[in-house]
Order: structure tokens, then C-alpha cells, then sequence
């Protein structure tokens, strides 16, 4: 006779089986092979030939990596700042309690559901440097100072901004996460806050802000995750990352050594980097941020 | 009874009758005794009409074997993860630069002796299509549907300008020279039309080198781009931008519309003159059916030098593991006839790559030049893709390097120094690797 625990964890088991085996085969066996391949000179076509570290040996000395990568970082450390502080002040604009709420709620939300690829043809519209509508709008502004809306698609310069503003067109998802925490926020605190007479930046500093620290957290780590994995915009805006690799990012060079020059051990090697400088980063920020979050009933 | 006991036997009866189910309602059609070949082609559209046609006819004109034709988008993509995956089709239509890449990694197989007993061979065809299926003296990949490149001009434009619409330039240095006068601009440098630009459509940004008599590789692994006669040809290309200035041909660079819409430069008179393939009669009849155009060899640039142009074609291939390879042959075979061959290119729009050409395949093309595109295929200047697998690769850091010639952040000689350095390396490893593998 089987024991209690014991036959409740079989069954428990028994369930999450469709889920396990399909995790098994179809994310653990690629992850665990994608090591070996990042050892090996794989094609895809042939079996794959063992060749040590080489693979990361000549990741260290790839220019192009290294091109794609900066861009890459460059790109998640103006993005993700400017992603979540967007975010965290519409999620405050759309707390507050005004007649209509939901609607406003709606519209700005609503942007977050087009798809990426309608969105990168979308903005390619928008930024356009001679027929664009957003330079005529910016030159109103510019003009007074004798200056003129730049060439968003094709300047070297202008292109990775171009981005950064289109990515804060999909903070949506990010931002009703932060509306959610900020109704989680006790008013009773925000009430004896009151009666110490904090003034309403006192009040989102010293009370709003700290008890939704650990949804800032949150965002935090899947902005992380999310800005240094962009892919499809660009892909489709700037092809081949021009002008000149500007807005060439890591995985765009992963998949063009994947899919187009066939160097599934170089590619893996390469997602195995992102891989640890992911893990790494998440780790950092939870470490750092030890001090600062604030949980509920801890 | 615990009534639980029934749960786990009732969902597995329910998961199992959803399998059978959904495999009854989704079961093949009665076996009809013919051997189905499966062929993927990246067409859509209209071409992809004029391939099906053959494939009906191929259908018809026997009882064993039925083509069945799929369009796939994607399809390097799809086909290297098909053939990896052991599910290939029997017949795939390739982009003809692709074939090396294919080739040296035997995932398609060689049609050498099925081309022997079929009685098709080199002096058929146009060499310059033959030749970009063979790799290392084997036949990988047999034509569909090749174009030639030319100069295409505006005639009306010409005529604005005052120069004689039948007579278009020849070379190089009168080349500059229409484009001059054909372009327009305002007084504070903003482009409203240019006479050309070597970035448009920007589709083969690696033959400016060749059709100046470079090369792009040579036979014993060397990246040679920086040649001299490079060197010059890129400069060639950075003096428009000199001319133009940078942040203003930016600016109108950025403004083109798409290709394949009615605001495509050449159509929407932006650009007055385009190196353009055989197909750009079809976008121009489709888009702007009155517009007044002509064909013409590419200028050449020096002497022995005539009538460049870009030789380029689609291919079809047998993928390795292809389960019916004997069969996907014949219908190859039958697109390789003349018959077959004439009904495809035709329904493109296109030239034949077969040297025998039926009288009323010109007469009845609706392209008015199709004759000086079929002429240009014999020309001693026609340039195609270099043979190396990592030819995607270097087309890419030759496009980057375009790129930043064309922005005016680095010097030709700089640009394509950079490129050597960086291909060389690539291509001795892959080469290197290459050999580990057992290939010669």
C-alpha cells in the first residue's frame, strides 16, 4: 500500500507530464545539446566536429561580436531606464482616480498589443527623414533654433534612439503590472502619511515607491532579459544593422551565424554568452537590490 | 469505489479519442498508386503561377508520378532544418548563390550521372547559368529561372533634360554625366530627383568591383576585394555621395519607397536611371504601365569592359535524404526541356537559360528587351557570385563596407582593407575545416 505523499506525488507527477516531457524534449535537450554544439564545428547539415574552445576563441577576437554586443548594451541601458520610468509614471497617471479611468487605461495599453513586425513598418512610417511624421511635427520646435529633425533611419547617429523611442511604445505590458502593485498599496499608509504631512513627492518617495519595489524588481529583471535579446524590430527596420552595424544586435548576429552562414556551434557558443551574461545581470540586480525592496508581510 | 480510480481512465480515453479523432479528419487522401514528390518552391504570386502551370503540365503528361508544389517562405531557413531533421522534399527551388553553401555541406546531392543518362549536358545551356550549379566539377543545381541586369532609363527624363532618349549612355564617364544632368536640386542642397545612384536598389553592391574588372576571390582562397580595380570601382561609387552630399542623399535615400510599389524610385521618377534585372518590366506594367523606359547594356567602364552585367538565377536541387530522388529527377528533367523551360520563363517573364530558343519565345515575350537581356547572358563581362560557402557572410561585410563608403565614414582603400582582414581569416577557417571534413 502506497503512502499518502507518496501517491499524491505520483499522480502530481502523472499530471505535469505532458508539460515535463515536452520541457524535456523540446527546451531541456536543446539547452543541454546547444553545450556540446558550442564545443563543435556544427552546421546543422553534418554531424557536428569537436573542436575545444575554439568556437569562444574566435568569439574574443570577432570584431563583429564585439560591434553587436556594444550596440546591445548600449541600446538596454537607455532602454530599459527610459522603458520602466515611462511605465512606473503612466501607471501612477492612470491610479489616480478620475471619471473615465478604464477608458484611458485601455488607450494606453492598447499599443503594447500590436504585433512587432506591424510595429517596426509602422514606425518605419513615423520616422521616416523625408516623409516621415514625426520630423515635420519636431522641426515646429527645431526650426526656431536652425535646426532640422534628423534622419532617424539612415544616420548612423539617430538610428539606436529611433529605437529607443519605439520601445517605449510597447511599455504597456510593464505598466499594468506597475498599476496592479500601486492598488496593492495600503491606503491606510498613504492616509498616516498624510496626517505626517508629506507632500505628494514625499508621499511616492518614501511610500508608493518602496512598496512596489518588488514589481520594479520584476520589470527590472525582464526588461533586462527583454532589452538584450531585442530582435524583431530591428530586424525588420535596419536590415543587415545598417546604417553601417549601427542597430546590428547580438541576436541578429546569432541568427545570421545560425541560419545564414551555418555556424550552429558559433551561434551556440554565442547564446551560451548571453546565457551567463543574463544570469549574471539578474543576479546583480537581486543582490543590489536587497537593500531597497520592500515585500509585504516580510 | 473510490470514485477517483474512474478519473485517470477516462481522460486517457478522452486524450486518445482527440488523437483519433483529429488523425481521422486529417488522414490522407486514398493512395492513387503515383509516387508523390514533394517540391517547395519560394515563389509566390505570379511566379509562383507560371511554376505551378509546369507542374500541371508535368502532372498531365504522365501516370506515375504527381508533383505536388508548396509555397514556402523562408525557405533556407526551412530546407536547412528540413534536410537536418530527415524530412526533406524531394525537389527545392534554390537561389542560385546558395548552391556552394549546400553543396559543401553534401546536403544536396550531385546530379552528374542522372544528367548523363538524361542526355543533359553543359553545351545546352548558357555557360554562365550552367556554371553556377557546379561546384568542385559536379553538377548540384540546374537553372529554373535566370535574369541578366541592365541599365534602365527613363525616357521621358532624357528628353526634359535634352538628351536623346535613343541614345543611352555607354560608358562610365557619360554615365556621370546624364546623371548630372538629370538630377535636380534646390538651392539649399535638398534632393528632389537624382540621374543615379549605384545604391539603388542595392541589391548587388558586389559587382561595382567586377564590372571595373576586379574580382572578388581568387581561385586559391584568397579574398582579393581590395584589388586596385576594387578600389576604383568604389571610389567611383563614393563620388556620388561627394557630389550629392552625404546627409542630403540621406535624406532622399531615406524618403525611396519599396521596391515592388508605385513609389519605387525609378517609377516614381526619383532616380532617372537603375540597374535593373530582367523582371522590372513586370513591377513597371504592373505599377505604372505608361511610363516611357528603356533597356540598355550597363555602361562600361574602360575598355574590354562592355556590357557588364549580373547573371543570376534560381535553381533547383535534390536535398539529400529526398525520398524519391530518382522521381524529383524527371520533373527536373521536364522543367530542363524546352518546353518545360519556355512555359516557366515565359509565365516569369523571364529569360531561358537553354541556348535553343524558340521563335515565338521572343516574339511573344511581352518584354520589349528581351532580346538584349538574352545577349547580355553571353557577354564576356558577365559577373555572378563567387563559389565559396561563406558567401552570405561576405556579402554582408561587402554590403557594411558599401555602406560606409556610401556615408562617407571611411576611404574605399580603408573600407575594403577592413573586409579582406576580416573575410580572410573566415574563409581560411572555413576552408581549413573544409578539408578536416575530407572535401578537396
Amino acid at each position: 500500500m502506497m503512502s499518502g505523499g507518496k501517491r499524491e506525488a505520483k499522480y502530481g507527477f502523472l499530471f505535469a507530464s505532458p508539460w515535463l516531457l515536452g520541457f524535456t524534449i523540446f527546451m531541456l535537450y536543446p539547452l543541454v545539446a546547444s553545450i556540446y554544439f558550442s564545443f563543435c564545428d556544427y552546421s546543422v547539415l553534418k554531424s557536428p566536429i569537436y573542436i575545444g574552445l575554439d568556437n569562444y576563441k574566435a568569439l574574443w577576437g570577432d570584431e563583429v561580436f564585439w560591434i553587436a554586443l556594444k550596440n546591445t548594451l548600449m541600446y538596454s541601458v537607455i532602454a530599459l531606464p527610459a522603458g520602466m520610468a515611462t511605465a512606473i509614471i503612466l501607471a501612477m497617471l492612470l491610479n489616480a482616480k478620475v471619471k473615465g479611468m478604464t477608458v484611458y487605461r485601455t488607450i494606453f495599453f492598447i499599443p503594447s498589443l500590436v504585433p512587432q513586425v506591424s510595429l517596426a513598418v509602422l514606425w518605419m512610417f513615423v520616422l521616416d527623414g523625408e516623409h516621415g511624421i514625426l520630423n515635420p511635427l519636431l522641426n515646429k520646435v527645431l526650426n526656431i533654433f536652425h535646426l532640422s529633425g534628423p534622419n532617424w533611419m539612415t544616420d548612423p547617429n539617430w538610428s539606436k534612439p529611433a529605437l529607443v523611442l519605439m520601445s517605449v511604445w510597447g511599455v504597456g505590458n510593464a505598466m499594468l503590472i506597475y498599476l496592479a502593485g500601486l492598488q496593492d498599496v495600503p491606503t491606510q499608509l498613504i492616509e498616516a502619511s498624510e496626517l505626517d504631512g508629506a507632500n505628494g513627492w514625499q508621499k511616492t518617495r518614501h511610500v508608493t515607491l518602496p512598496m512596489i519595489s518588488p514589481v520594479i524588481l520584476f520589470n527590472g529583471i525582464m526588461g533586462i532579459i527583454g532589452t538584450l535579446q531585442v530582435f524583431t524590430v530591428p530586424y525588420i527596420m535596419f536590415p543587415n544593422g545598417q546604417p553601417v552595424r549601427s542597430t546590428y544586435f547580438y541576436t541578429e548576429y546569432l541568427y545570421d551565424n545560425a541560419f545564414r552562414y551555418h555556424k550552429m556551434g558559433y551561434a551556440s557558443a554565442m547564446g551560451w554568452i548571453m546565457f551567463v551574461m543574463i544570469l549574471g545581470l539578474t543576479f546583480v540586480s537581486v543582490k543590489m537590490s536587497e537593500k531597497h525592496v520592500h515585500y509585504q508581510g516580510s | 469505489m473510490d470514485r477517483s480510480a474512474f478519473t485517470l481512465p477516462i481522460l486517457t480515453v478522452a486524450v486518445l479519442g482527440t488523437v483519433y479523432f483529429s488523425e481521422f479528419l486529417t488522414s490522407p487522401d486514398k493512395p492513387d498508386g503515383k509516387v508523390h514528390v514533394k517540391y517547395w518552391e519560394k515563389w509566390t504570386a505570379f511566379e509562383f503561377d507560371a511554376m505551378k502551370k509546369v507542374v500541371d503540365s508535368f502532372n498531365k503528361s504522365q501516370d506515375k508520378i504527381q508533383v505536388d508544389i508548396l509555397s514556402v517562405s523562408g525557405i533556407e531557413d526551412k530546407t536547412l532544418m528540413a534536410i537536418s531533421g530527415g524530412v526533406p522534399p524531394d525537389v527545392v527551388g534554390l537561389y542560385g548563390p546558395n548552391v556552394t553553401q549546400y553543396a559543401d555541406n553534401h546536403a544536396v546531392i550531385p546530379l552528374d550521372d542522372m544528367c548523363k543518362a538524361a542526355g543533359i549536358t553543359r553545351d545546352q545551356y548558357i555557360e554562365a547559368y550552367w556554371d553556377i550549379g557546379v561546384i568542385r566539377g559536379k553538377v548540384y543545381a540546374l537553372p529554373s529561372t535566370p535574369a541578366t541586369t541592365a541599365l534602365h532609363y527613363n525616357k521621358e527624363m532624357f528628353q526634359e533634360v535634352g538628351l536623346d532618349p535613343e541614345k543611352p549612355p555607354t560608358t562610365i564617364q557619360e554615365l556621370d554625366e546624364a546623371a548630372k544632368k538629370l538630377t535636380k536640386k534646390e538651392a539649399n542642397g535638398h534632393i528632389l530627383r537624382t540621374g543615379f545612384l549605384p545604391s539603388e536598389p542595392g541589391w548587388w553592391n558586389w559587382a561595382w568591383g567586377p564590372f571595373f574588372g576586379g574580382k572578388l576571390y581568387d581561385d586559391n582562397g584568397h579574398i582579393t576585394i581590395n584589388s586596385p580595380e576594387n578600389v576604383k570601382a568604389y571610389e567611383w561609387v563614393q563620388h556620388f555621395s561627394k557630389d550629392y552630399g552625404g546627409t542630403a542623399l540621406q535624406t532622399f535615400k531615406g524618403g525611396l519607397g519599396g521596391f515592388s510599389s508605385p513609389q519605387n524610385a525609378f517609377m516614381s521618377n526619383q532616380c532617372g536611371m537603375e540597374i535593373q534585372g530582367v523582371w522590372m518590366y513586370n513591377f513597371i506594367n504592373m505599377f505604372k504601365p505608361t511610363m516611357k523606359w528603356a533597356a540598355a547594356p550597363f555602361p562600361s567602364a574602360g575598355p574590354g569592359l562592355e556590357n557588364p552585367t549580373v547573371v543570376d538565377m534560381d535553381v533547383l536541387c535534390i536535398p539529400t535524404g529526398a525520398k524519391h530522388p530518382k522521381e524529383a529527377f524527371e520533373f527536373v528533367k521536364y522543367v530542363e526541356s524546352q518546353k518545360g523551360m519556355e512555359l516557366l520563363c515565359m509565365g516569369q517573364k523571364k529569360i531561358t537559360p537553354l541556348k535553343n530558343v524558340s521563335a515565338g519565345f521572343i516574339e511573344n515575350h511581352p518584354n520589349p528587351f528581351i532580346k538584349l537581356f538574352i545577349k547580355l547572358a553571353y557577354s564576356k563581362n558577365a559577373v555572378s557570385t563567387p563559389k565559396i560557402g561563406c558567401w552570405s557572410q561576405y556579402n554582408d561585410e561587402i554590403n557594411n563596407a558599401f555602406n560606409a563608403i556610401t556615408l562617407m565614414q571611411k576611404t574605399p582603400q580603408q573600407a575594403l582593407d577592413e573586409v579582406k582582414d576580416r573575410m580572410q581569416p573566415i574563409v581560411d577557417r572555413y576552408l581549413e575545416h573544409l578539408k578536416a571534413r575530407g572535401e578537396k
